[in-house]
């Protein structure tokens, strides 16, 4: 069915939804790759109006991908929860703005699970910046393994101590500077070089054998994919989160080598493992606007509704965590620190609404057209956001992904001028080390409790 | 105090990552402030370098190869940049160039420029002679090498069909990181054809003097491409254990001579 919207002399017609949702999208580098961009501003508004007076149960009724011919789809439809749905069935794209900025965070929980995707990105394409940050504050969603996420007032940070050839003695010196500076309650993450099964084994080693001889109230991740992760598993090592990148359609995901079958099966034996004593969130999932295009795989989607889905594939674990690594994938998706801006707000957003622990790896590659100014601006808006958590990396300089993302530093700024807290068990650890004042702020000095706590570390 | 500045000066020597940078309050310092601004706009400056194609060309021919020059249909650096597509097809007038040089070779290796020459004009030479022993004692037939511009990884793919190979190796510029703009990326692809996804190749990564040495990134490419050969697939069900065989001693036989082993 196609959608009009007069504007004066002229009428802007959309062929259908994905047409109309493409079009309504604020302008981006990889809508206009893929040719389903607006051609012009005034069509990019008219398709904002049109938009929003579409129905929500409209866009529940027309899969954007057929039912028959996408798995994902097929996930969010058969997963959806008719039952929540109901308090919004009656609201267009339009009411359901102002529906979300004025609710309550209890009547955000309770609609999550009737939020599809498509819902999600509808609404957040007529929604200007500080309309994203105002809902998704209001959002939260919390989870647990070995200590609790997403609390309101707390920002967690992922430490990501990359090593270029996963050295174990550089990455547990870049571990050291991490806890030094307060972060790592999120996870101890590495992205390592090798994909082998063998280093693997030895980095998920070193990080349960550092997280069990300090206690400290956190999880490890080797951040390979879902079938090396089951066979470590299978070889009896310490896995504590399966990770894995998704995205948004079946074939994008075959592109990535998964299926929502694969990702059962290594969720089902991380949790036969039961090694979170606060909860049994084990999952970690990253994302990406552009991903689905860059694997061919679009089906004229735009690239913002695409990654809403990828957020529908995550739901059904729980996991622990979430990421869109907003910048990473380069200048033909996001072009600059603008693009970028939008799409992180957009993505955590989303995300939110639809009850998963959205964190953002605020992040530019050297290719792209931004800078550490765009990445301080994304930064803070996140922080009052309300944003799961942020990657912190050393100087922001990933020295094995070759990319910037957010440093150790970036999150003290982010809880000095928005006063965010640690979640409670790690900020408990670090002040029992001596690391940090009463209320977390970090004490004077270069880490000297911790290097005495642990010498080993600093071997 | 000074014990501690001490130890973190030998921390920061066991990464290249920027650690013990120390604070200004919840800030960096004004020297790390200066000092990433500084790699920031060295890096953007890679990016736009072009690659030395003549150069190259020469350097391999002088390892006894052929070589074939051959470009994408991205016209230049900026569309490039926003048009990957245009980066994944071959020029046409390369086609039958290629399709001419067809001789049924076990693998094809293409050096591409990516997004950084830096990359390729600091490495590729030297990991094609890491490499070559090796090929040489496994039997394989290689094609010539193809040196190819405004290249993106899946160009291998109508590359290596126009060659009609069995496996392609790309030797491609990574994006430049703020430490690392000479970083090399080698991707296999088995059975290369355009249409190919991601998922089908196996990657070796950050191959440079500081990272993965050509030595070792060349007994990698070695070992996988047999077991490639050997199963008829690459990509996420080829498993790279390379490490093992490494740490097996089958390195002491394999690995060539190096200074950088």
């Amino acid at each position: 069915m196609a959608y009009r919207h007069v504007v004066g002399p002229r009428t802007h017609v959309f062929a259908d939804l994905a047409t109309l949702m493409a079009k309504a999208t604020p302008v981006r580098s990889g809508d206009r790759l893929a040719g389903v961009a607006a051609e012009s501003a005034e069509e990019n508004a008219a398709a904002r109006w049109c938009l929003a007076e579409v129905p929500l149960s409209e866009i529940l009724a027309r899969p954007l991908i057929p039912y028959e011919q996408d798995d994902v789809t097929r996930l969010i439809l058969d997963t959806h929860d008719a039952a929540a749905f109901r308090e919004i069935t009656h609201l267009t794209v339009g009411d359901f703005r102002e529906f979300l900025l004025t609710a309550t965070p209890e009547v955000l929980t309770r609609i999550a699970p009737g939020v599809t995707p498509e819902i999600a990105a509808a609404v957040s394409k007529i929604m200007r910046n500080q309309d994203l940050i105002s809902v998704a504050r209001k959002a939260r969603v919390v989870t647990r393994f070995r200590n609790t996420i997403g609390l309101a007032g707390t920002l967690a940070v992922r430490l990501q101590p990359n090593h270029p050839t996963d050295d174990p003695k550089g990455i547990t010196a870049a571990i050291l500077d991490g806890l030094t500076l307060g972060c790592g309650d999120a996870v101890i993450g590495i992205n390592p070089a090798s994909d082998s099964v063998q280093a693997l084994g030895d980095l998920l080693q070193l990080l349960d054998g550092l997280i069990q001889k300090h206690a400290i109230p956190t999880q490890a991740c080797v951040l390979t994919h879902v079938t090396t992760t089951l066979a470590a598993m299978e070889r009896g090592l310490p896995v504590d989160l399966v990770f894995q990148s998704i995205a948004g359609t079946e074939k994008a995901n075959a592109g990535f080598g998964v299926t929502l079958d694969l990702l059962r099966e290594a969720h089902e034996a991380a949790l036969a493992l039961k090694r979170g004593p606060l909860g049994d969130n084990c999952m970690y999932f990253e994302t990406g606007q552009g991903s689905a295009l860059s694997a061919d795989a679009h089906h004229g989607i735009d690239q913002q509704t695409l990654e809403a889905r990828a957020y529908a594939v995550a739901r059904p674990f729980r996991p622990l965590l979430v990421n869109t690594v907003v910048g990473f994938i380069g200048p033909e998706y996001l072009y600059d620190g603008k693009e970028i801006i939008r799409a992180g707000l957009e993505d955590h957003f989303c995300g939110k609404l639809m009850g998963v622990p959205l964190g953002v790896d605020v992040c530019y590659t050297n290719h792209a057209e931004a800078d550490q100014d765009d990445m301080d601006t994304l930064l803070t808006l996140l922080g009052a956001a309300g944003c799961t958590y942020i990657m912190g990396v050393p100087g922001a300089d990933d020295v094995m992904l070759n990319y910037q993302s957010t440093s150790f530093h970036d999150s003290l700024y982010l809880r000095e001028v928005l006063g965010l807290k640690r979640a409670p068990e790690f900020e408990a650890w670090l002040h029992g080390i001596g690391l940090t004042d009463e209320a977390g702020v970090l004490v004077p000095g270069s880490g000297a409790p911790l290097l005495a706590a642990a010498p080993d570390l600093a071997a | 105090m000074s014990d501690t500045r001490e130890i973190w000066a030998r921390l920061a020597g066991l990464t290249p990552a920027r650690i013990g940078l120390g604070r200004a309050g919840s800030g960096l310092p004004t020297r790390e402030v200066l000092r990433f601004g500084l790699d920031h706009a060295q890096a953007r400056d890679a990016v736009h370098a072009p690659m030395d194609a003549e150069a190259l060309a020469g350097a391999i021919a002088n390892l006894g190869f052929t070589t074939i020059p051959v470009a994408s249909q991205a016209p230049d650096r900026a569309t490039y940049l926003r048009r990957p597509d245009l980066g994944r097809r071959l020029d046409p007038a390369d086609l039958s160039k290629l399709q001419a040089a067809a001789e049924a070779a076990d693998l094809a290796l293409v050096v591409a420029d990516g997004l950084s020459a830096r990359a390729v004009h600091e490495n590729a030479a030297p990991l094609i002679d890491a490499f070559k022993p090796l090929a040489e004692k496994a039997g394989w037939h290689v094609a010539p090498v193809v040196i190819a511009r405004q290249a993106r990884v899946a160009l291998g793919d109508a590359i290596g069909e126009a060659l009609e190979v069995r496996a392609v190796a790309v030797l491609i510029g990574e994006r430049p990181g703020l430490s690392s703009p000479d970083s090399l990326g080698i991707y296999l692809t088995f059975g290369p054809r355009i249409g190919r996804s991601d998922a089908e190749r196996n990657c070796i990564s950050n191959v440079r003097m500081a990272g993965l040495t050509h030595a070792r990134a060349a007994f990698k490419l070695h070992w996988l491409l047999a077991r490639a050969l050997t199963l008829g697939l690459s990509g996420v069900t080829l498993k790279d254990e390379s490490d093992r065989a490494l740490e097996a001693g089958v390195a002491s036989q394999a690995l060539p001579g190096s200074t950088t082993g």
